[in-house]
């Protein structure tokens, strides 16, 4: 597998690095790793260049995780970049409200490292 | 019903609840700390400086809360994250504050029918220990004391009818 770009979007700190380390566990060979700790953080992170997986929260504070996957679908370096969910959130609603507007993935809290493995390998291979 | 009667049935209500908060707390902590959750020491007398607090709002309506020690709450982290407990101090708060927010989300997430009918709060953590909760519920809190590596932590589920 190719090297992997990823954003992480968590308001926790402990959260970015527990999936940054879920993401090596699987095997992912990541070459850059960017953190932001809302949406409108991961936004920004995104305008001078893009990734090639993004992990987000959807309850944050300043832009929770579904109206950044909102604001997502214009951003021209976030074009076809898979997206997958992690949250505490696990309702139906949310699941389905997340799959609707461009999210690829869901993964409820608590998760190991390979339920991040099975969600988020299939994603990277289809990219390829 | 009388006053007397509901409050009574919510009671019995939140005490059904119990296995499904218990094993929520476990599964968070096996599955994120890798570390069980024993029954409650009765040699240890419980010392809380540090409460986490996760809102719940909608039909199920109130305030978890999980209280234990700063030492708890770095061994936490340390778990976590993977780290020796010097690396993990800095991180405690945030540490405490997901690990009761797993908590919530997991337990309401077990309640059948709750998951879309109840929103959690972003975690807030408080340190200190000369201060009094008021959530404003009705009710007694259902409290589940437990053991984390021979430290007490306290789960309370406090519920507004």
């Amino acid at each position: 597998m190719n090297k992997v770009r990823a954003l992480i979007v968590d308001d926790s700190s402990v959260m970015r690095k527990i999936v940054e380390r879920s993401l090596r566990q699987a095997g992912i060979d990541l070459s850059e790793v960017r953190e932001a700790g809302n949406g409108a953080e991961g936004l920004s992170s995104l305008t001078d260049s893009g990734v090639d997986l993004i992990l987000c929260d959807i309850n944050m504070p300043v832009m929770d995780g579904i109206e950044f996957l909102r604001q997502l679908q214009t951003v021209q370096n976030a074009k076809g970049v898979p997206v997958v969910m992690i949250t505490t959130e696990g309702s139906e609603s949310h699941v389905v409200q997340a799959l609707s507007i461009g999210a690829r993935g869901y993964i409820r809290k608590p998760f190991t490292a390979d339920q991040v493995k099975e969600h988020v390998i299939p994603l990277l291979e289809q990219k390829k | 019903m009388n006053s007397v009667e509901d409050a009574l049935a919510q009671r019995k209500l939140l005490e059904s609840w119990v296995p499904f908060l218990e094993l929520a707390c476990q599964e968070v902590f096996e599955i994120m700390l890798g570390s069980k959750l024993d029954p409650p020491d009765a040699s240890v007398l419980p010392s809380f400086n540090v409460t986490a607090m996760v809102g719940l709002a909608g039909q199920l309506c109130g305030v978890l809360t999980l209280r234990c020690s700063s030492a708890s709450a770095n061994l936490m982290a340390s778990r976590m994250l993977g780290v020796e407990l010097e690396q993990a101090d800095q991180h405690m708060w945030d540490a405490l504050g997901e690990v009761c927010n797993m908590i919530a989300g997991n337990f309401k997430n077990k309640l059948t029918g709750m998951g879309d009918r109840c929103m959690l709060s972003v975690p807030t953590v408080v340190t200190g220990e000369d201060y009094t909760l008021h959530a404003l519920t009705d009710g007694g809190p259902l409290e589940r004391p437990f053991s984390f590596a021979g430290l007490p932590i306290m789960i309370s589920l406090e519920i507004h009818s």
